[in-house]
């Protein structure tokens, strides 16, 4: 790291955000709380048929509803609208189906739009939608991923249900099987999920001559323009994308809507401002659905548990369409499945697979969440098929921290880690050995509540991403972000940052950042960001990339700041830039500390320009942006107990460890935070959600009331606890951890509560592990009726 | 229907259909914003707000039904410094995104206003009307129980 004065004062500090000023009192900037003259309200009709025909779409009636100012079909649109945009093939060969934004003839998702009325409110749009009359002539639906990809199957595209398979293989994988001693083949499912963001989504475009701006509740304002000119046609330079607060994202909002495009042309067509906010129930139809895969894994191992290869076949399901990244998420997992685990063989091979439902795409996690629930799984098979403790069989196997950096079968360099300290602390805070004990005890008891110990020990790979490494697997885009860093005449600063925050705390993590490297106070910092006209550089938040990629980007750019200042600190001190040394937050002579000039002083001594030393630009002003070499590594170890009430089938989470080793912390208030959501949302994948089809293909988890969003009541506390092994690929040595706790608890918890049932022969409980699976898991195991 | 409400001080007399949400007329007529909308069943609680002095969901309420009612928003909270519920969902990073807060601290305001004294089961059973995708609820929960014991001090 670049050693900017002497300690450190703000980065590591609890700062507690800037954000909440006008988050807790009521005074955000949501995008459904814009208003305009002249303002448009948008509702869409959307196809009640997982897959049908359109025969007839009569919209007569709702055009001449009172408040209404016009009403479109697909037939309206279909010259304009393009193609949403896929921005990740991931094979030459992979099958990319156009993808309008308003279906024109065939829909194959419930859910999909088929017409679209823009009224004086969003009341008279709601009741012209009641007057669209529709004819259907229904298909079969396509639910089941394994029927959908054999011969004779109904087709959601006339050029089948196969998008594409993509295979990653390195060992010899024959060998590692051929003769071993241990066998394990096993099929996990990844159950379908809903991201739910709490703030639904909203649209608003506004024309001004032939340029537009667009307000979105999106993750992506950089991604979104650059996707909107290539769809519509509409130039780059025309197009202002604002992403103002926006209420969670968790990759939901890491897309390129038909609603957004739907808006952009509906806007452009009535000359007028048009806004869309969805329904709750919209949006879980609507916004794409997360993880959704079939994963059968085989692993060979030598008799002791050293494990020898591991064989991966995934079926991974698309939904109706590849939307932004959709055929990527689980090409992610690729690179995670092999863990914090040495072998000699990994063979990685993916089939996207179509059916009629909700498109897939990114959700916390994408990919890693998947990869780690498999792995995880399958070594606490392995450990109780060898009767040896989980983390013994872990420990094994794992790469010795001092074996860093480490090559992986994967083909990535785990740059730095300590599996060893992560597990050391989360064991003695966990009562490992107490918990064991008690275990031992209720089973020789015959107790019918049960108690189960899960381990998850996870890595995963952040600071999306190398561009080289986005290249070659054929990414549209690179990974590079931005950050520019303006220096105010009064000794303010103001840092842009193309990486737009929805919920993290860039503003206040950031600040934290630029104060120790420009010696400035935290309140003097302003963050901006969101908005292609202030930041007009950036590839957003994502991937858990902001601080290690974004947070890079600034630290260079405060960087270019302090040496620009130095040529004119030395001309202001009369001595030469040699002399000079960056100490205390300031350029003082070196030698002679109380000769010295802050930054505040050079920066107005610059604005008023009267006396700079010849050839030097009146600016301080600094860009950067940088692509990161690699990845990052988060890993930890978290330990979860459950008990089981064998009777009912109910699981409560007794205890949950989680210690992350996720490198230097800029700020723990907002790390621990990001922690415990996470950790939410595994545990959420673990018990309760799923987004659930009927055999007619219709979601019957469309509402909050069907899809279980867990409350206050139905979490435990957590106790989370730190390693610091910085990362050694970026100079402020983060690492990142916007998804660590969804990748690591949700193996964690299921793994407890099948430590907890295996007494009675259970192996599996399929997620999300509700009472009434519990249940059937013991009840089948002891023989009886499922 | 003609209603006459008072919102976070300030009286509205206004025309609205019957079938107006109350969570729309706060948004849309009345122009506080504040209050946001997270879904469309009841479910997730973010459009919560004091209505003659108790918390209700503003979207299973009609305007016409908040006639003559004095209702407080999220806007309204704050009497010159912030409330200590504010304060205390400040302090201890009990918000993320931020969308989930308004009707958060305005249920926790009236959790405090029945059980002064919660203990965090009771916290956490008494916030079970409110969703929040963000923050797993540990420090919503810290949040609360430090602001009982400021409102208590």
């Amino acid at each position: 790291m670049t050693a900017i004065g002497e300690t450190p004062a703000e980065v590591g500090k609890a700062r507690v955000r800037k954000e909440d000023a006008r988050l807790i009192t009521g005074q955000t900037n949501w995008t459904d709380n814009i208003t305009l003259p002249g303002l448009a309200h948008v509702a869409f009709l959307r196809s009640p048929h997982a897959h049908a025909r359109i025969t007839r779409v009569d919209v007569s009636e709702a055009r001449n509803a009172p408040g209404v100012f016009a009403a479109f079909t697909g037939q309206d649109v279909k010259d304009e609208q393009g193609s949403l945009p896929c921005a990740w093939p991931v094979s030459e060969d992979m099958i990319l189906p156009d993808h309008p934004a308003m279906a024109v003839d065939t829909v194959r998702y419930g859910g999909e739009i088929v017409a679209a009325v823009v009224a004086r409110d969003r009341y008279a749009a709601a009741d012209a939608i009641e007057l669209i009359d529709v004819d259907y002539e229904e298909l079969e639906p396509v639910l089941d991923m394994r029927e959908a990809i054999k011969p004779g199957a109904v087709k959601v595209h006339a050029e089948g249900n196969k998008s594409y398979t993509w295979e990653l293989a390195n060992g010899d994988l024959g060998a590692a099987f051929n003769d071993a001693p241990i066998v394990l083949d096993r099929v996990y499912r990844q159950q379908r999920l809903i991201p739910a963001a709490m703030e639904p989504r909203s649209v608003v475009c506004a024309p001004v001559g032939d340029e537009y701006t667009m307000w979105s509740a999106t993750q992506v304002p950089h991604i979104l323009r650059l996707m909107l000119a290539m769809v519509t046609g509409i130039p780059e330079q025309s197009l202002r994308v604002i992403a103002p607060d926006v209420g969670g994202g968790f990759g939901s909002k890491l897309q390129v809507t038909a609603e957004e495009v739907l808006a952009l042309l509906l806007a452009k067509r009535l000359g007028r401002p048009v806004k869309w906010t969805e329904s709750r129930s919209e949006g879980n139809v609507a916004v794409h659905h997360g993880r959704d895969q079939i994963q059968h894994i085989r692993l060979a191992a030598d008799a002791d548990g050293r494990i020898r290869g591991l064989d991966v076949d995934l079926l991974a399901d698309m939904g109706a369409y590849l939307m932004l990244v959709t055929p990527g998420v689980p090409i992610l997992g690729a690179f995670m499945f092999n863990a914090i685990y040495k072998m000699d063989a990994y063979r990685f091979n993916c089939t996207g697979v179509f059916t009629t439902k909700t498109p897939t795409d990114a959700y916390r996690g994408a990919g890693r969440p998947e990869a780690t629930y498999a792995i995880e799984h399958i070594m606490d098979d392995l450990a109780a098929h060898l009767g040896v403790d989980p983390l013994e069989i872990r420990e094994r196997n794992w790469i010795k921290h001092e074996e860093f950096p480490y090559d992986t079968i994967a083909g990535l360099t785990y740059d730095s880690g300590n599996y060893e300290a992560a597990t050391a602390r989360a064991r003695e805070l966990f009562n490992y050995e107490g918990l064991r004990k008690e275990q031992s005890e209720r089973i020789s008891a015959s107790s019918p509540v049960r108690l189960g110990v899960g381990v998850s020990t996870y890595t995963e790979m952040c600071g999306l991403a190398p561009s080289r490494v986005l290249g070659s697997l054929s990414y549209g885009a690179g990974g590079w972000e931005h950050a520019s860093v303006r220096m105010l005449a009064t000794g303010k600063v103001e840092v842009v940052t193309g990486s737009s925050a929805h919920g993290q705390g860039h503003e206040t993590a950031w600040s934290q950042i630029v104060a120790d490297q420009l010696g400035v106070a935290f309140e003097d910092v302003r963050v901006l960001h969101g908005d292609t006209q202030v930041s007009p550089k950036g590839l957003d938040t994502y991937g858990s990339r902001s601080l290690t990629v974004g947070g890079t980007a600034l630290v260079l750019a405060c960087g270019k700041v302090r040496e620009k200042a130095k040529a004119i600190a030395a001309h202001m001190l009369e001595v030469s830039p040699e002399d000079l040394e960056w100490t205390g937050g300031r350029w003082a002579v070196r030698g002679d500390p109380d000769q010295g000039k802050n930054l505040a002083e050079i920066t107005l001594a610059t604005f008023a320009a009267h006396d700079l030393p010849d050839g030097v630009e009146p600016s301080l002003d600094s860009d950067a942006t940088y692509d990161p070499d690699n990845f990052s590594f988060p890993h930890g170890t978290h330990l979860c107990a459950v008990d089981v009430d064998t009777e009912t089938g109910r699981v409560k989470i007794r205890s949950y460890v989680a210690v992350d080793d996720i490198g230097h912390v800029i700020n723990p208030l907002i790390v621990d935070g990001q922690v415990h959501g996470g950790l939410a949302q595994g545990i959420a994948q673990a018990l309760y959600e799923e987004a659930a089809y009927d055999d007619s293909g219709n979601l019957v988890t469309a509402s909050l009331a069907d899809y279980l969003i867990p409350s206050a009541a139905d979490l435990p506390s957590f106790v989370t606890d730190r390693t610091e092994t910085p990362s050694t690929g970026n100079p402020l040595g983060v690492k990142g951890v916007g998804e660590a706790g969804t990748i690591a608890s949700t193996p964690a918890v299921v793994n407890a509560i099948i430590d907890a049932l295996r007494p009675f022969g259970v192996t599996d409980v399929e997620m999300p592990c509700t009472p009434e699976r519990v249940w059937r898991a013991i009840n089948e195991a002891k023989g009886g009726a499922r | 229907m003609r209603i006459s409400v008072t919102v976070d001080g300030v009286r509205y007399d206004d025309d609205v259909e019957p079938r107006l949400l109350l969570v729309h007329y706060l948004r849309e007529h009345a122009g506080r914003t504040g209050t946001p909308i997270g879904c469309d069943t009841s479910n997730c609680g973010a459009c919560t707000i004091a209505l003659n002095g108790r918390s209700v969901k503003s979207c299973s309420v009609l305007a016409v039904q908040a006639d003559g009612a004095d209702i407080t928003t999220i806007q309204g909270l704050a009497n010159g410094e912030l409330h200590p519920m504010q304060r205390a969902f400040h302090e201890e990073h009990a918000l993320q995104c931020g969308y989930c807060t308004p009707g958060m601290i305005m249920a926790a305001t009236d959790l405090l206003k029945d059980n002064p004294d919660p203990t965090e089961e009771q916290v956490r059973e008494g916030l079970e009307g409110n969703l929040c995708r963000c923050t797993g609820y540990q420090n919503i929960v810290k949040a609360v129980l430090k602001a009982a014991q400021g409102v208590k001090a």
